[in-house]
């Protein structure tokens, strides 16, 4: 019993930062059927630039900020000077684009930052609570109560403010959304921000524990990926859940069957899914009309 | 302006005519090099190049080898096992080098052994693992310690505690594999028993549920993480997370201070075997390296402004083996220098003591590794006793 909620605790925190990773290629995707392989680059700029501009002597809460708005106007300029510029051109020439970019800021990285690893103090405290015979570290809260206070708020967002409604639109049908005046442009741009801000809190609220590097964005895109297409790329609700299933069976997997094959089981069980449900497990087929 | 070009174009071409003759003069015995200065293993290759670099500078300066000036040819095989092959067969061939100082990972390494091998030229790598040196190749040396020594180094400690059941949580990256299959290998003829393994990606950020079943595990007296990067400093944290109370050994891999800065209070009491370069300033006054490594540091940090990693300190010491070597022949005859490099003992080095012999290439012993105990967010030396 005790195992198991040490699994589940390790599997949910792992799983919530997944989830905000695939809740970025979500929007962005909903937004202009672009997956972005960059996302991971947002979340190492949020905790690299919280890293750095709290070691120039800034207050670690204010340097959270910084490093927030930093990688938002980042993923703005993306969509600005790369993405925008080769408008009309496929969802593949798009998606090489973004792996351009991700490579890119990898190497912007390594030359403005360092190619060492770095940390951040714990928001409360390291001394790991005690439950039911599992060690938690509060940052697992911290981590968890961010994951659900994001989700919510992008659900306020999009169900009730007139810009949500836009993005719905502009997701549901590109063309008729710009018939009724919505400025599909700067939707799409909206969703880079956004994805970028969430990239960033994901980046910031996951260094205590797991560490950050210029590199740390590559294996977190590739997981994130992996729990949007579980999920149903394109749905919010799968992303989460998508994420969250990734981390609990990663979790699981070390601790129950073998940690040689953690990441094999996972992704197994993934491959079952998509063959089984090809559009995931929140995903709506889409229905070609002739 | 015709006539003007003509006695410009004479000049240019007379100094270059010069400057070979120049060259032709001092640079009399070429000594080879291929590292990977750019490129993934460039952690490895950047800190070697500069090194030999430096001290070909300095033994110039003084005068060069029994009389005559080095040069120094140097390749970037930016960690490509072809490229290395590549400039291998090009030092071979048209920069005709007596001796080769170079290879900075095991596969360039492994890459270019052939090469010399057939040109019967003296090659001493700067790579880790043992297969390089065993079985022994007559032109194939080596400088640094093995994963296999640090693995005997930490048992020989464990015994000493009268531990002897042990849990090993490795890396899957090329490290920790590396040095899990050689702790693997030695633990019986040591006396130890693996009772239960857990492995991690290199770039997991939890490795509670693997610590989770070493805990559980009945019997265990230590955990050993062989691995490298921010790996070992996350099971390190779990670790403490956890409440395990068992002694903790990390490798050589994280041999550095960022580990202690990253894995914070939970380093408390971590032990780990090292070379002695990284703790110059801990040895103890009589210590047989301490000038050695010193001066090392000293000269390189001043040279480059950078810390000192135990990679720049293979390359000197395969520089300076082969230096002594040639002072020794006392020329600059490829199989002259083979000979005495073989013949190399009690060579004071950063990487420990080298004794060479016919059947040993690399010619360290476990006295090359110290046992460091973190205590207070330092290095404190475990005496080895």
């Amino acid at each position: 019993m005790a195992e198991l909620l040490q699994f589940i605790s390790s599997g949910l925190t792992v799983g919530a930062i997944y989830a905000l990773v695939a809740l970025g290629f979500t929007l962005i995707y909903k937004a202009s059927d672009i997956i972005n392989f960059a996302q991971g680059e947002f979340v190492m700029l949020g905790g690299m630039t919280t890293v750095f501009v709290a070691m120039a002597g800034v207050p670690l809460p204010l340097a959270a900020l910084i490093a927030v708005v930093a990688t938002t106007a980042t993923g703005l300029a993306l969509h600005r000077f790369a993405i925008e510029p080769a408008r009309g051109a496929s969802p593949v020439v798009l998606i090489m684009i973004t792996i351009g970019a991700s490579i890119f800021l990898r190497g912007v990285a390594q030359i403005v930052f360092d190619r060492r690893f770095h940390s951040l103090p714990p928001l409360l405290g390291a001394d790991p609570i005690q439950l039911g015979g599992a060690a938690i570290l509060p940052q697992s809260l911290v981590v968890l109560a961010s994951a659900t206070a994001i989700v919510t708020l992008l659900w306020l967002f999009v169900d009730r403010t007139l810009l949500g409604k836009a993005v719905i639109a502009t997701a549901a049908n590109r063309l008729a959304a710009r018939l009724i005046g919505v400025d599909t442009r700067r939707v799409v741009a909206l969703s880079f921000g956004i994805s970028a801000a969430i990239g960033a809190v994901a980046g910031i609220l996951i260094t205590p524990i797991a560490l950050t590097s210029y590199d740390a964005g590559t294996l977190l895109a590739l997981k994130g990926f992996a729990a949007a297409m579980l999920g149903g790329i394109g749905s919010a609700a799968g992303a989460v859940v998508g994420g969250v299933l990734i981390g609990l069976m990663e979790a699981f997997a070390a601790g129950y069957v073998s940690s040689n094959y953690k990441d094999a089981v996972a992704f197994l069980i993934i491959l079952v899914v998509l063959i089984s449900i090809p559009q995931g497990l929140f995903g709506r087929a889409k229905v070609e009309r002739v | 302006m015709g006539a003007l070009q003509r006695y410009a174009v004479a000049a240019v071409v007379g100094l270059i005519a010069l400057s070979a003759v120049e060259n032709r003069a001092f640079a009399q015995i070429k000594i080879g090099s291929v590292l990977s200065v750019t490129g993934p293993a460039s952690f490895l290759g950047d800190p070697e190049k500069r090194t030999l670099e430096i001290y070909v500078d300095e033994i110039n300066a003084k005068g060069g080898v029994n009389g005559q000036k080095l040069q120094l040819v140097v390749y970037d095989d930016a960690g490509s096992a072809d490229n290395a092959r590549t400039f291998a067969t090009r030092l071979v061939e048209e920069d005709k080098v007596v001796a080769m100082v170079g290879g900075s990972t095991t596969g360039t390494t492994m890459a270019m052994m052939q090469i010399f091998e057939e040109a019967k030229i003296p090659f001493i790598s700067l790579a880790g693992a043992i297969q390089i040196i065993e079985p022994v190749r007559r032109w194939v040396f080596k400088t640094p310690h093995t994963d296999k020594m640090a693995c005997e180094k930490i048992f020989a400690d464990l015994k000493k505690r009268g531990l002897k059941t042990i849990a090993l949580i490795s890396g899957t990256d090329a490290f920790g594999k590396s040095m899990r299959g050689q702790c693997v290998a030695v633990a019986p003829k040591a006396g130890i028993t693996v009772a239960i393994e857990e492995n991690y990606g290199p770039r997991d950020s939890d490795m509670t549920p693997q610590l989770t079943n070493i805990r559980n595990k009945a019997g265990v007296q230590a955990v050993v993480n062989p691995g490298f990067g921010q790996g070992p400093a996350i099971v390190t944290r779990n670790f403490r997370q956890l409440g395990i109370t068992l002694p903790l050994y990390q490798s050589h891999g994280v041999a550095s201070k960022q580990f202690i800065e990253l894995a914070g209070p939970a380093a408390e009491g971590v032990r780990l075997p090292a070379a002695a370069l990284l703790i110059a300033d801990k040895l103890p006054s009589g210590d047989k390296q301490k000038p050695v490594v010193e001066n090392y540091s000293r000269t390189y940090q001043t040279k480059t402004g950078q810390a000192v990693s135990t990679f720049g300190g293979h390359a000197y010491d395969g520089f300076m083996i082969l230096v002594e070597a040639m002072q020794r022949a006392k020329s600059a005859d490829s199989s002259q220098i083979r000979d005495e490099i073989e013949r190399t003992k009690g060579y004071v080095g950063t990487g420990g003591i080298v004794n060479m012999s016919a059947t040993d290439h690399m010619g360290l012993d476990l006295s090359a590794f110290k046992i460091l105990e973190i205590k207070g967010g330092d290095w404190t030396l475990v005496p080895d006793t």
